[in-house]
């Protein structure tokens, strides 16, 4: 297969490849990138807060007209504009398309025994128009007048009209031209990924033996393309509104002192829309995650995962509740309180599955050999935050409770932890467990300790602490805090320490990358002594990925330290014994 | 300069680290080991590692509990927060139990189980009965919290405005208005297609008999114990009324309505006597004594509209925004107090009725 293959130039093997593990790079590189620089923004309006109206050397990374010409400090709507790229940014390009579109690639074709994705030319659309979708919303950062600013929610009708703030002039078309061609790249790319695990799994390869990854990146895939293209209708009536005078959203506007002619259309319909699609965004970003952390832990306990079966119930179940509980977004937003109550009910229900989840990894590490790759320490992170996190949910998902800290810090922390951090932490687990994979050579392993504890340190230090901001009535998208609330400044200090650490700590992980690309330790074949089926590919990463025919499977993916076997592992193109039973 | 400066110290820093990370390799590749592989010496330090971090995190989290908790809201200033303190009191215990319990499990695991050469792990696939139980017992718990929340939830948002004072707030990028119903407790008309920013700002229908006697202000003045009907608009963008003591917040969304009823239980004189608050005013007076003259007049003036002689600040309810809805939307507030039915009559005698207004300015 490989060796009669076309010959490839520099252009179709590292540019416009259809290679799934070479496109899965371009996304993880892509998504590193914007990763850093959210990760810049982030730096920036924490030393505003901690801070308020001096001047930092960072704000030099943006235009000068972010500035005010006098004192040099952040302009207050520039402020909105950062916390409104860090969200976008964050969520779409680096915990959908980074994790996703690089996990999904790279592992669906390598773990089911695939030669590659169903198709390999939507597979490269996919990222071409991601990789569009990236430089136009790069570029609204510099266009005069900034780039969006309303929120990465962005809300009507402070969205649709520049006159309410600067960003939602150009930066704001910008913003919904980059977010379409986004959305027609993870739509390829999702399509691919469920048409791949439903059709070209190799011989023996049942949905039973699915390894816990393809079957998270299984359901995000039907998540993503069940929702997205609700976001891009919701996008697309914002742009008549906008742009055509049509009333879906406005209504009852005065702009520039005098009545708009919009009457009838109504804020909260966005909303519903726009959660729609922003629900189950958050399982998009955080099953991927949960399904790297199921292998990684099984991997490096060298014990199965406990209970296989309830965690792909849960997955699915954590899956289809997660299109019915939007409406806890809107708790405070005038909807029916009788909507409100259904969604509470809802919503509650998702701890449920999530407690399996949490409950059946500490089962797993229970009694296991655990060998601490920094891959194995990112996982147990990635389940210390989903449990952290999680637990608040139990507040900010019964309506009630969600009146007083609703859209205060609170919130912020609770999604940092649960959201942010696990599927970060989900993705640095699969990018030192696989790396080897992807790039033949090891990470630097006291790198990756050094990495790992900064992180972990600092990333608590900067989210635990603003449960309190909430719980003290402190509101988010604050340029400087309620002087009412002066006491807080305490609390705002630290954070923003370990923010400013915290950020220069990923430099080491970033500096271990590209170093360790080049020049780390040569991998072997098989160096976690995993069983699924990517570790049977050769380390050279051939076109096809497997030489001769494709390996066939006969047991499941978690056959660690099985009784009677010789080793503490057994792949699963390995037959199995005669006797021997599957589980 | 000072780039081409930190440029370098950046550079000298990555040729550096690649130097040290090329002996440590160089230095492995002689004693014929792979740098990177994880040996059982490495376990045990990261398992040790682990237990450390993990239960400091866990006592950083008691500190946080202990010093910080003057910070946090006191128990509520109305009826109905009386019953959402409650449950979230309840819910707080319950997810710091669990919280606790679960972390400790996961940081020792990692610890006691981290790996040894020669041990084979336990092959444990499943256990029916015990994820039964695990899926059981959070349901149960879950349920609790459901059904409580419901009861709250429902009293808390089916408040009729009957017997309630009804006051309107008015939201507009960056400030807020409220409007008294006056002696007839209705509101006048309102169509925003009547806006005239300096004789009509909040577009009233003059022409509508219950406007006349309604009443503008730009601070709010509640009765203590008398339940009142706060109905919300707006302008321009979503603002969002957040008044945290009461446990008070909704959305002010422009074409569509939106209330909340609530009685206040506190005025504003009990308030400022509360030890929690009293500690909360003394730490932010004491931050303010400690500036400069400059500074804290400065300060004041941005923050309050307030001099020097107004120190030291004392204790007022307020209305915060709590919508992101542009440039100012961190500084758009308003006073809310609460008061004696005495006091009360007082003030709002003072206040002129919009029907005065209009036919004097017109």
């Amino acid at each position: 297969m490989s060796d009669h293959h076309h010959k490839e130039t520099f252009i179709t093997k590292y540019i416009f490849s259809q290679d799934h593990k070479m496109i899965a790079k371009q996304f993880l590189l892509t998504g590193i990138f914007m990763a850093l620089v959210g990760m810049l923004m982030s730096a920036m309006f924490r030393v505003q807060l901690a801070n308020p109206g001096e001047t930092s050397i960072l704000y030099n990374l943006m235009p000068s007209n972010w500035m005010d010409p006098d004192t040099g400090a952040l302009l207050q709507d520039k402020y909105l504009a950062l916390v409104t790229m860090h969200g976008t940014i964050l969520v779409f390009w680096v915990l959908t398309a980074g994790l996703s579109g690089t996990f999904a690639n790279f592992l669906i074709p390598l773990q089911i025994g695939a030669r590659d994705m169903a198709s390999g030319f939507i597979n490269m659309l996919s990222y071409w128009f991601f990789f569009a979708a990236t430089v136009v919303l790069i570029y609204s950062i510099y266009v005069p007048s900034g780039p969006a600013s309303a929120g990465w929610t962005i809300y009507p009708p402070l969205s649709a009209e520049a006159s309410y703030i600067e960003g939602s002039g150009l930066g704001m078309t910008l913003w919904l031209v980059s977010i379409t061609l986004f959305i027609v790249g993870s739509l390829l790319g999702g399509l691919n990924y469920i048409v791949t695990i439903l059709n070209l799994r190799t011989k023996g390869m049942s949905m039973k033996r699915l390894p816990l990854t393809i079957w998270a990146l299984f359901v995000t895939a039907i998540l993503g393309v069940l929702s997205f293209p609700v976001l891009l209708s919701c996008g697309l009536l914002l742009v008549f509104d906008r742009s055509f005078g049509t009333s879906f959203y406005l209504s009852d506007l005065i702009i520039g002192g005098e009545a708009a002619h919009h009457i009838g259309g109504s804020p909260i319909l966005f909303e519903h829309l726009f959660w729609f699609l922003g629900h189950p965004e958050v399982y998009i970003i955080l099953l991927p995650a949960l399904g790297m952390t199921s292998e990684v832990i099984s991997v490096n306990t060298r014990k199965p995962i406990f209970g296989y079966q309830a965690m792909v119930l849960s997955l699915l179940a954590i899956g289809f509740l997660s299109f019915i509980v939007w409406g806890h977004h809107m708790f405070m937003t005038g909807m029916n309180p009788f909507l409100g109550s259904v969604f509470a009910f809802t919503t509650l229900l998702i701890a449920i599955p999530s407690a399996i989840k949490v409950f059946n990894y500490l089962t797993t590490l229970w009694r296991g050999n655990i060998r601490f790759t920094p891959a194995m320490l990112f996982a147990i992170a990635m389940v210390s935050t989903f449990i952290t996190g999680g637990l608040t949910g139990l507040i900010l998902g019964n309506a009630p409770l969600d009146i007083n800290v609703h859209d205060t810090y609170f919130v912020v922390g609770h999604f940092h932890i649960v959201m942010g951090l696990s599927a970060i932490y989900g993705m640095l687990a699969g990018v030192y467990h696989w790396f080897p994979k992807m790039y033949g050579r090891m990470m630097n392993k006291n790198l990756g300790y050094l990495h790992f504890w900064g992180t972990f340190i600092c990333a608590y230090g900067v989210f635990f602490p603003m449960h309190f901001l909430g719980l003290a009535g402190l509101p988010r998208r604050y340029y400087a805090n309620p002087v009412d609330m002066g006491q807080i400044t305490d609390i705002n200090d630290i954070i923003t320490f370990f923010a400013l650490a915290g950020a220069v700590i990923q430099f080491i992980f970033v500096f271990n990358f590209f170093y360790s690309i080049f020049r780390g330790s040569p991998a072997s074949k098989n160096p976690w002594k995993a069983n699924t089926l990517e570790w049977t590919t050769p380390v050279e990463r051939i076109h096809g990925n497997w030489p001769g025919d494709l390996p066939e499977v006969h047991r499941w993916a978690y056959d660690y330290s099985k009784p009677g076997a010789e080793e503490d592992y057994i792949p699963q193109n390995v037959p199995l014994k005669e006797g021997e039973s599957e589980h | 300069m000072i780039y081409l400066l930190i440029g370098g110290l950046l550079f000298l820093a990555i040729v550096t680290f690649v130097q040290i990370i090329r002996v440590s390799e160089l230095l492995s590749k002689i004693r014929n080991k792979d740098v990177n592989e994880v040996t059982e010496n490495d376990n045990n330090i990261q398992g040790k590692i682990l237990l450390v971090v993990g239960f400091g995190f866990l006592v950083f989290v008691i500190w946080q509990i202990v010093a910080w908790k003057h910070l946090i809201l006191p128990p509520a200033s109305s009826l109905h927060g009386v019953e959402i303190d409650s449950l979230m009191n309840t819910t707080m215990m319950l997810i710091l139990v669990v919280f606790f319990i679960t972390s400790i499990i996961l940081f020792f695991f990692g610890f006691k189980y981290r790996g040894i050469k020669g041990r084979k792990a336990f092959f444990y696939a499943h256990n029916n009965k015990l994820e039964i139980v695990w899926t059981i017992v959070p349901a149960i718990v879950l349920s609790g919290l459901i059904v409580s929340g419901l009861k709250v939830w429902d009293s808390t948002m089916n408040v009729t405005s009957e017997n309630s004072q009804i006051i309107e707030l008015h939201s507009r990028q960056f400030q807020w208005a409220a409007r008294y119903a006056g002696e007839d407790n209705i509101l006048g008309k309102h169509d925003f297609r009547l806006i005239d920013r300096a004789t009509n700002p909040l577009s009233l229908d003059k022409g509508d008999k219950y406007t006349i006697d309604d009443k503008i202000t730009n601070e709010v003045h509640l009765v203590v114990g008398k339940p009142v009907m706060l109905k919300f608009r707006s302008d321009d963008v979503i603002h969002s009324a957040y008044i945290p003591h009461f446990r008070v917040q909704m959305n002010c969304v422009p074409g569509v309505r939106t209330q909340f009823g609530f009685t206040p239980t506190k005025t504003t004189q009990e308030m400022r006597e509360d030890p929690q608050i009293i500690r909360q005013m003394q730490e932010l007076n004491d931050r303010i004594d400690a500036m400069s003259l400059i500074e804290k007049t400065v300060f004041l003036d941005e923050n309050f509209a307030k001099t020097v002689d107004d120190l030291p600040l004392k204790f007022d309810y307020q209305l915060l925004c709590n919508k992101i809805c542009g440039s100012a939307h961190y500084n758009m507030k308003m006073k809310f107090v609460v008061e004696t039915q005495e006091e009360f009559d007082t003030w709002i005698a003072q206040q002129k009725e919009v029907g005065g207004l209009v036919l004097t300015k017109k």
